[in-house]
């Protein structure tokens, strides 16, 4: 299913003017707090009119204002994650659950037990709401919103009120989800460890519109794109398959450019992964080093260079078919005379890799998280 | 139970029972509309719609009772037009006093169903329209469990206060014996008797156990009902 969105709305001191497609799998809206990014999926749910827009979810229409359609949350069918899971208090677990089926078109969708399964609440099924933790909640909503049986998922930062250990406990769950429902999935975020392990799209929002849209990798890995995703977080993705668990401790990844060794990787031989490698910790080198600990040295070739305002410059390098993006000084970038075209090694420490910047990868493979 | 009060002193406390119980059940689902609408929704003239709910509250209550005679007496702008197309009189009948005692308390019970109403999140009730749920659904499976507690006290505030109700009763539909005289009249009727003090005593302690009953009833219901959708 594609979802098209076009949207102008004013609020005081501040213009929503935005047009996307968001295909299949999860198209992640990321921007700073104030760009909008609420704003465009409480229009999608229903919950907010805009002055101009439309909404169509493949041939149906959501919302037209051309037109003078504009379908009530309740005839939309989108499941809605909020923030604050908002889940029903005079209702168990159970009930919460189950709310939305009272009202879902009768057809089959996803059971119960699937759910409960896959989302890990079995144990607290006839507890209620006040005696959950945070991560819990946010679990049952998911689950809730996704046996409503909706055409789409919209969540609104879920993870953005928990603490870093309710993240890491959900995010494995969301990776499930979206490789075993194929519903899809529009993600509202601000944390870049997230839209780099989730997304299949990302639409990039500044200050009310749309500065860049295409699949993860290829903006996450655009030099273009890089300040308004925040340096720090500047990073390209790679895939690659798990090819051996080494007896000390280290696991060899194959890719596209070449085997690859982190600490330990918890997944099958064969998982297929998604590794997302920060601009900041990847070295350049013009000659191949020896006498080095990092690891991983990797020949490449550089497409292009972006200088900054500041000290700073982003190249972006061919390895093979996968792109890494190294963040170095422009000072480095002058001695070395890097020019598109010209052959390196990139060289990156093998623990540099966190452990959250590992996730699976969709579905062609069994998911990291195994039972 | 019958010889320890005479019969007039026993059908003034059925008859208290009664029009307390009419008064409550008929403001019930008004006072719910005008709760929720006071909470809820802005439109003109709220405030005067506001004020209007209040005033038998601020009013001494033999205006009440008198603007009560005007509109309903049989000779009244409204009494009138009831009697000659329905048949219905309610000047000097006790569906007068169950009236008299209806609009006195209808502010406490407009109140607690206010506050119990602006404490709902309105979130949650969004929540349910994303699920599916279309407005009155919305109202019948989240905002009504929630304010249940709320309704239940206003309810029994409601009766300990139509039980209690004098002033515009004894007004508009006067004080007679075994058709107009509820508890609080009667207890009045015997004080303005040399000697009646040990009979209006009787009369007196059972205001207090009614009034008291109800008042530990309200916190009991209201209680469990809090615990329930509270959820722990």
């Amino acid at each position: 299913m594609t979802l098209h969105i076009a949207l102008r709305h004013r609020f005081a001191g501040f213009t929503l003017d935005v047009a996307f497609a968001a295909p299949a799998g999860v198209t992640a809206l990321f921007g700073r707090s104030g760009s909008g990014k609420t704003t465009v999926i409480n229009a999608v749910a229903g919950l907010l009119c805009p002055d101009q827009g439309q909404v169509t979810a493949d041939s149906v229409t959501l919302l037209d204002t051309a037109r003078g359609v504009n379908l009530p949350p309740h005839r939309r069918r989108i499941g809605y994650v909020f923030q604050d899971a908002r889940l029903f208090p005079h209702l168990t677990v159970r009930q919460n659950l189950l709310y939305g089926r009272w009202f879902a078109p009768k057809e089959p969708g996803v059971s119960l037990d699937r759910i409960v399964d896959l989302l890990g609440i079995g144990p607290v099924l006839d507890r209620r709401p006040g005696a959950l933790s945070g991560g819990e909640k946010q679990r049952v909503a998911i689950g809730r919103a996704i046996l409503s049986n909706p055409r789409l998922l919209a969540l609104d930062e879920p993870l953005a009120a928990l603490d870093e250990a309710r993240k890491a406990e959900i995010l494995p769950y969301l990776e499930r989800l979206r490789d075993e429902l194929h519903l899809p999935i529009l993600y509202v975020s601000h944390a870049m460890a997230e839209v780099a392990r989730l997304a299949n799209t990302v639409v990039l929002m500044e200050a009310g519109r749309v500065t860049a849209t295409g699949p993860t990798a290829d903006i996450l890995s655009d030099p273009a794109t890089a300040p308004g995703l925040g340096l720090r977080e500047a990073g390209a993705i790679l895939t690659a398959r798990v090819g051996a668990q080494d007896d000390d401790g280290l696991t060899r990844l194959d890719s596209a450019m070449g085997p690859l060794w982190l600490p330990r990787v918890a997944a099958p031989l064969g998982a297929r992964l998604r590794i997302r490698v920060l601009a900041q910790d990847v070295m350049l080198a013009t000659v191949r080093p020896e006498g080095i600990s990092a690891l991983n040295i990797l020949p490449a070739r550089v497409r292009d260079i972006r200088l900054g305002d500041g000290p700073g410059a982003l190249v972006r390098l061919d390895a093979g078919g996968e792109v890494i993006l190294a963040r170095i000084t422009r000072r480095s970038a002058e001695a070395l005379a890097l020019a598109p075209g010209k052959p390196v090694f990139a060289i990156l420490k093998a623990v540099s890799v966190a452990q959250e910047n590992v996730s699976a990868d969709a579905a062609t493979s069994p998911a990291l998280i195994t039972h | 139970m019958t010889d320890w009060l005479t019969p007039d002193e026993w059908r003034a406390v059925a008859l208290s029972l009664r029009v307390s119980f009419w008064a409550t059940l008929f403001s019930l689902p008004l006072g719910l509309v005008v709760a929720y609408a006071l909470a809820r929704w802005n439109f003109w003239g709220k405030q005067v719609l506001n004020g209007l709910v209040h005033l038998p509250l601020i009013l001494p209550p033999v205006v009440t009772g008198y603007l009560l005679l005007l509109t309903f007496g049989r000779r009244g702008s409204v009494g009138q037009y009831l009697d000659q197309w329905f048949g219905i009189v309610l000047a000097f009948r006790w569906t007068g006093a169950a009236l008299a005692a209806a609009v006195m308390a209808f502010p406490l019970m407009v109140r607690a169903m206010r506050l119990a109403i602006e404490a709902v999140d309105p979130k949650l009730e969004q929540a349910a329209g994303t699920l599916g749920a279309s407005r009155p659904w919305v109202f019948a499976t989240v905002t009504l469990p929630l304010i249940l507690p709320g309704i239940i006290a206003g309810a029994i505030l409601a009766f300990a206060k139509a039980m209690g109700e004098f002033g515009a009763t004894i007004t508009f539909v006067s004080n007679i014996p075994g058709q107009t005289q509820t508890l609080p009249s009667a207890i009045y009727a015997f004080l303005q008797v040399p000697g009646g003090e040990a009979d209006a005593a009787r009369l007196v302690w059972i205001a207090i156990t009614i009034a008291m009953g109800a008042l530990l009833l309200s916190e009991w219901v209201a209680r469990g009902v809090a615990r329930r959708i509270s959820g722990q």
